[in-house]
């Protein structure tokens, strides 16, 4: 894989603090406050992403490389208004910081960021991380924006007040860095443990106590907030309009689905192309052996399969960053939050249950910005449900080998479209049932409320919205890559053992024909059950893999794979594989990416369990009805 | 407008929102609905929050005149 950017590793070495040198710095600051942008600017690409051991939360550690300092660590910590551990966030915070986490080094200094818009609310932040002691340099982000609207600091004032350094700088303009170029350097001699016994700091966890404290500070610094941005309020009464709101956000949803799919398919499909060709080609020069078969046929096919996604996948996180940046999923949260509250689940739902339509990896890890963390477990437990875009090519072989064009309404809707549209609407309606079930037994929640902060709308820019589909596309090469790899290695040794034996023949065949009689209530054949334990590795990999085995029987051989699948299947069972794909959980990717989302082995085995066992009865239910009515 | 007077919530939600700036004596102003009625739109503190019905009514607030 050539990973254009970085895959140079950041090794993090637990040392034991040395008083008087900074090797490790954490970046700290509210939600909204540009922090990531800030973190995206200090350390360029070179970042590493993982997750917190035994926690949801992910970890960004990268190098200063952004200012020339790459000798330094740089911590990116989770989002939060306090240190009191009212949440996974604050808790992962809080051991970071006090160099309890297994792992991350502890930092020896602090950069703390604020929105300058709102620094009377953000200032509260401020003080559980002074009595910290640790060097602090306070940043105020977003000063330009703050100025331009008629907002003032005195920030002389507010450091004598900290007793820490403060600077004004603007993450996405990049000025003001300088500032920590100079905090660092003046730290990096020696360091003067500040004695917090000077500082008049609030009660500890007593958020009203912060709140004057903060409302002090800021009077005494003269801080005159600046005036909200006209724009938000103008543009919300439109977006947010009774009648209006709701019509935008449909177009908005359809724009964006209609470009996924209008762009995303044809380049996956062109992509898919070259990635076959480049095996092939790889494969002729290999000669033929059994090296070159699991080269090509075992690795590079399986991989490819995955690939293929890549594309789409890309350009949905590309989507969903927009939304995102611009400040519209909130707004899609907000006006969506009723009809998701209906199935259990809040508005923040979803736009990442939308954008499993197309694939549920993109989706699943949209799912990071629903704060709650059960309302977050079942919709990552009910997007595969969604029909993403890998069921398309069984669905459209089945249907057009099985089902007559009849028309139905006029020429506009016939019975294969009437067909499509409930194998839709199965997994929809799996989804929502599943998520009341969920939501109503083991994910029951806790009295904690949906809480949506509105951001002001902003531009998003080229800059971080390149870096978030970067990012987001190495974790799921990463994460999905290496499963994938072996699955497909152990699928390749299955189907090639003994040597030189037909498919039929080898383990796998053998495997197949021996759970014959337990599919055999579904329709299916020895056949099928090859093609439903390929297709473990990526649902589409089933129509390949009935290819080559009508392709190598006899009596198929010389029809085509409709006609053949026509000579050996009923319509009862057929239509019983279509809806088993509606239902199971035949994608090792999206496996892998609920392991990594939910830090857990339990929860995608719950899924793969749960999704299979529903696809089972529905798929015999499907053969019976059939059998018994036509 | 109105001003918070206490929220009658469980110490962690409460403090959360308290953090987000919903504490006792702050100004809260109503700016606007979600199309679908709830949840609703505060504005407190210089920022938006949209909390659902069952979360607002925990919050007791006193009206004040408007004076702009």
């Amino acid at each position: 894989m050539s990973d254009c950017c970085t895959t140079e590793t950041i090794d993090i070495k637990v040392e034991p603090r040395v008083s008087g040198k900074i090797r490790t710095v954490a970046l700290i600051g509210p939600p909204n406050s540009g922090k990531s942008t800030l973190f995206n600017r200090l350390t360029g690409l070179r970042q590493k992403v993982a997750n917190y051991p035994g926690v949801t939360v992910e970890q960004h550690i990268g190098k200063l490389s952004g200012i020339g300092r790459s000798e330094l660590l740089l911590i990116d910590l989770p989002g939060i208004y306090s240190l009191d551990s009212y949440s996974e966030d604050a808790r992962v915070a809080v051991d970071v910081l006090h160099g309890a986490m297994p792992g991350t080094p502890a930092p020896d200094a602090i950069l703390l960021v604020l929105d300058s818009l709102h620094l009377r609310r953000q200032l509260t932040l401020a003080a559980p991380i002074l009595s910290l002691a640790l060097p602090t340099l306070v940043l105020l982000n977003m000063s330009d924006l703050m100025e331009a609207r008629g907002g003032e600091v005195d920030t002389l004032a507010l450091a004598r007040e900290l007793g820490v350094p403060v600077a004004k700088i603007s993450a996405t303009r990049g000025t003001g860095l300088d500032s920590i170029q100079h905090f660092l350097d003046r730290k990096s001699e020696v360091v003067q443990p500040r004695s917090p016994a000077r500082l008049e700091l609030p009660v500890v966890g007593n958020a009203r106590s912060y709140r004057q404290w903060a409302t002090g500070i800021s009077t005494r610094t003269k801080y005159k907030a600046p005036l909200s941005s006209e724009w938000t309020r103008k543009l919300d009464r439109v977006l947010l309009h009774r009648i209006i709101g709701p019509f935008l956000f449909l177009a908005v949803v359809i724009s964006v689905f209609q470009f996924v799919f209008s762009i995303g398919q044809p380049l996956s499909n062109a992509f898919g192309d070259f990635l076959n060709s480049a095996g092939a080609k790889v494969g002729s020069y290999l000669g033929s052996g059994w090296f070159e078969s699991l080269l090509i046929d075992g690795i590079w096919r399986g991989v490819a399969s995955v690939l293929v996604f890549l594309p789409q996948i890309l350009l949905l996180f590309l989507f969903i960053g927009v939304l995102e940046d611009s400040g519209y999923l909130a707004r899609a949260a907000l006006i969506a939050d009723r009809v998701m509250r209906s199935i259990g689940l809040n508005g923040k739902a979803f736009i990442p249950l939308l954008s499993a339509y197309a694939c549920a990896v993109p989706a699943i890890m949209a799912t990071r910005t629903i704060e709650n963390k059960r309302d977050r477990f079942a919709t990552i437990l009910v997007a595969p449900f969604m029909t993403c875009s890998a069921r398309l090519p069984i669905y459209l072989l089945m249907i057009a080998a099985f089902i007559p064009n009849k028309p139905i309404i006029g020429d506009f809707f016939g019975l294969r479209a009437a067909v499509m549209l409930s194998l839709y609407l199965m997994g929809f309606l799996a989804a929502l049932l599943t998520a009341r079930l969920l939501k109503s037994s083991i994910l029951k929640a806790a009295s904690a409320p949906f809480i949506l902060e509105l951001p002001q709308y902003r531009l998003p820019t080229l800059r971080s919205l390149g870096l978030r589909v970067i990012d987001r596309g190495k974790v799921f090469l990463k994460q999905a890559g290496t499963i994938i790899l072996c699955v497909t290695v152990v699928l390749w040794i299955l189907s090639h053992i003994p040597f030189h034996a037909p498919l039929p023949e080898s383990v796998i065949g053998h495997i197949g024909q021996w759970i014959e009689p337990i599919i055999r209530p579904l329709g299916f054949n020895w056949k099928i059950g090859i093609g439903l334990l390929s297709s473990i590795i990526a649902r589409e990999v089933i129509v390949g893999t009935l290819g080559t085995l009508y392709g190598a029987d006899p009596a198929t051989q010389s029809l085509s794979l409709q006609a053949a699948l026509r000579h050996d299947l009923t319509l009862g069972g057929a239509m019983a594989l279509v809806v088993f794909f509606a239902f199971a959980m035949q994608c090792t990717s999206t496996l892998a990416i609920v392991h990594r989302e939910t830090n857990s082995w339990k929860w995608p085995a719950l899924q793969f369990a749960y999704m299979s066992t529903l696809a089972y009865i529905a798929a015999l239910a499907t053969n019976q009805l059939i059998t018994h009515f036509f | 407008m109105a001003i918070v007077e206490a929220l009658d919530l469980p110490d962690e939600v409460g403090h959360h929102l308290m953090h987000m700036g919903i504490v006792p004596e702050a100004r809260i102003v109503v700016i606007r609905r979600a199309p679908a009625g709830d949840p609703t739109v505060y504005y407190i503190d210089g920022f938006e929050i949209a909390l659902r019905r069952e979360t607002a009514r925990s919050i007791r607030v006193r009206p004040v005149e408007e004076d702009h």
